[in-house]
């Protein structure tokens, strides 16, 4: 146990470095896996449904919140005090980004994949035209984005490590960055060493979904591939950190496992990588389960409608709620918003706490510079033009963020 | 009233930022009613290249001196990258240094920002750098060649006003630069109370660009600017600890 770097925050990030660069491959577990193994699902359960009317209150009366607040905010005992959350988590949102909302868009580079997974249109077995963009097809596509106004782009693959691995993010990365200030990467989770290596070719931030924090409903849900590797996947904030990456983005896909039990884990991997990882920002996602090709999503999601509300399913109403305790628990956190929400849920929701948001998306490789599309990793709802979101964001007293970097920062 | 930095002359002591606005519009209204004669911006927000850009074109007509800073470095030399691009971009070797490796709660960086002022004071840049309260550290600024310091109220963005009291009475007691006293500003009081401490001027953003009428409270903060200097100026009275005793103990005196 002492001897692994993860967990001992004393060891400083260059010694942390050259560890790993001494061991190429960390398989041993994690920090933060052997804190998760500690947990007991069944006492968060607990603390979650027995969460009473007084404990939110408390809660809702403090500063600085722990996981305890945390538990009683997203808790059915809360439901009732939405609005209140709701000012609240707007009051701090405002104090801390002001009005400025930031803007990205994600380019889909490749939907090759070597996984299966029962929720995604990119898995191995779905029969689909296969595409992994050129350096100048990168380009172009490049090109149309940065004509829309962005500055921050979102590289996105499928998990294909032989043809979309280190080898392309090399070549791709610097031709992305001459076009855009900021650049994060959301494919297979790499090494240490590979991510350290990426930043010297422009990367800036990484977004890494567990997915959920459950190991059964993980494995059900992982069926072939790389991605099967629970514990490979959920080290890898923590290779982030070491790796000295600006930018780390966590999440849970909302509507695998059970969705309280998920934000509880996601809160704990959070003050652990703050803990350890100081120097680097985070920011959370909230994925809800889209609609995809051959995926087993519709089927989940027509289970959710037609039976009992599950504790896998998240409402509306339940998300909000899940925002505004992200904000009341974490006033510094950024918060992430992406096109799978419709125009509705956005306008309405982004205003109260949310950072950053995508806007304009297509979710295919190749889709934004030529007419020809390849099938998309998941349907998105928000499909209007990013003009038409920013003006949206605007009248809802927002300003929109294009430019928040400068190329040449956090690259040694 | 007026304060210098580096042989420029300011009337206005209140220093405001750019960030955090609802709109381009209401931020220009916002530092027109301000009376801001200095303004910082991050650089690592103006577009140059796209030419997009909203916060420039207003400053520039507005007439204030300009402030870049260096946001979102961590590091001396990140800094002195930032700042080469400053200068080159637009056209002033004025700086606010500002270092926070830690993106959580933007405290700055002690040793990477003595670092740097040396190293830009010696690149001829006019150093502002943001600080902790902390004495020692701003006599080595002021030593670095700083032509102001600026410690910290509170955390940044917090408006919890001048926590660090005790520290920036010893740190004005003993500068030979205009003290600047940065973040944690959340109210005209904090601000008037900074300036009645004797700090040169106070630098406002958050709490001016979150207020529910930004103009107003620009305002406000103009006017509280004003009361404070003008009060550190008339001398304050002391304040007593205790009541004075009418009769007092050693009233006897006067009969021997």
């Amino acid at each position: 146990m002492s001897n692994n770097v993860a967990i001992n925050s004393k060891v400083s990030r260059a010694e942390a470095m050259s560890q790993q660069q001494a061991k190429p491959l960390q398989l041993e577990p994690s920090g933060f896996s052997q804190l998760l193994a500690k947990q007991d699902s069944a006492y968060w359960q607990q603390k979650i449904l027995q969460a009473d009317a007084a404990a939110v209150n408390r809660a809702l009366a403090k500063s600085r919140r722990d996981l305890n607040d945390f538990a009683a905010l997203i808790s059915p005992a809360a439901a009732p005090f939405l609005a209140q959350m709701a000012t609240q988590a707007q009051q701090l949102t405002r104090q801390r980004f002001g009005h400025a909302l930031q803007f990205y868009i994600p380019l889909y580079l490749s939907n090759l994949c070597a996984n299966d997974c029962s929720y995604c249109g990119f898995s191995m077995s779905n029969a689909l035209k296969r595409r992994t963009l050129t350096l100048a097809e990168v380009e172009q596509e490049c090109q149309a984005i940065k004509a829309q106004g962005f500055s921050t782009v979102l590289l996105v693959a499928g998990e294909h490590e032989k043809k979309v691995g280190q080898e392309y993010f090399k070549q791709v990365l610097p031709v992305v960055k001459r076009y855009f200030s900021y650049v994060l990467l959301e494919v297979q989770p790499l090494s240490s060493q590979d991510y350290a290596e990426l930043r010297q070719y422009g990367l800036d931030g990484v977004l890494v979904y567990q997915e959920t924090y459950d190991r059964v409903c993980y494995a059900q849900h992982h069926l072939r591939g790389k991605k099967m590797d629970f514990d490979w996947r959920l080290a890898t904030p923590e290779r982030l950190g070491q790796a000295g990456v600006d930018k780390i983005g966590l999440g849970a896909l909302l509507g695998l496992g059970d969705w309280r039990l998920d934000s509880i884990y996601l809160a704990l991997h959070l003050r652990f990588l703050q803990q350890h990882y100081w120097r680097s920002r985070y920011s959370m996602a909230f994925p809800r389960l889209r609609p995809c090709a051959g995926g087993l999503a519709e089927q989940i999601l027509e289970q959710h409608q037609s039976q009992q509300p599950s504790q896998q399913h998240i409402t509306d109403r339940q998300l909000v709620q899940l925002i505004c305790a992200w904000r009341l628990f974490d006033p510094e956190l950024e918060l992430s918003l992406s096109t799978r929400e419709s125009a509705l849920f956005r306008d309405s929701v982004v205003p109260l706490a949310i950072t950053s948001i995508s806007a304009g998306s297509k979710t295919s490789p190749g889709a934004y510079a030529t007419e020809k599309q390849s099938l998309e990793q998941f349907s998105t709802d928000d499909q209007r033009p990013v003009t038409e979101v920013a003006r949206s964001m605007q009248q809802a007293g927002l300003q929109p963020v294009w430019k928040d970097w400068e190329a040449g920062l956090c690259r040694n | 009233m007026y304060y210098q930095i580096a042989g420029h002359t300011f009337t206005s002591r209140l220093l405001t930022g750019t960030g955090k606005f609802q709109s381009a519009s209401v931020m220009q209204q916002s530092l027109l009613a301000s009376d801001t004669e200095l303004v910082t911006m991050a650089l690592r927000r103006v577009d140059l290249v796209a030419q997009q850009d909203e916060i420039l074109p207003v400053l520039t007509a507005l007439g204030v001196k300009l402030l870049p800073n260096t946001s979102g470095a961590r590091t001396a030399e990140e800094a002195v990258f930032v700042a080469e691009l400053a200068r080159e971009a637009l056209q002033t070797n004025w700086l606010k240094l500002e270092i926070h490796p830690d993106p959580r709660y933007l405290l700055p960086d002690p040793i990477e920002t003595l670092k740097a002022a040396e190293l830009l004071v010696a690149k001829g840049f006019v150093v502002l750098p943001y600080c902790g309260a902390d004495p020692v550290l701003c006599k080595r600024l002021e030593e670095a060649g700083c032509a102001a310091v600026m410690p910290l109220g509170a955390p940044i963005g917090s408006n919890q006003g001048l926590q660090t009291r005790d520290f920036l009475r010893i740190i004005i007691e003993q500068s030979r630069v205009p003290v600047i006293v940065d973040a944690g500003i959340g109210a005209p009081s904090h601000a008037a109370e900074a300036l009645e401490l004797g700090a040169s001027a106070v630098l406002v953003n958050t709490a001016i660009a979150s207020a529910a009428d930004p103009i107003a409270m620009a305002k406000a903060f103009k006017l509280a600017c004003e009361a404070g200097a003008l009060a550190h100026y008339a001398g304050l009275a002391t304040r007593q600890q205790q009541a004075v005793a009418s009769s007092p103990l050693t009233a006897f005196l006067e009969s021997l």
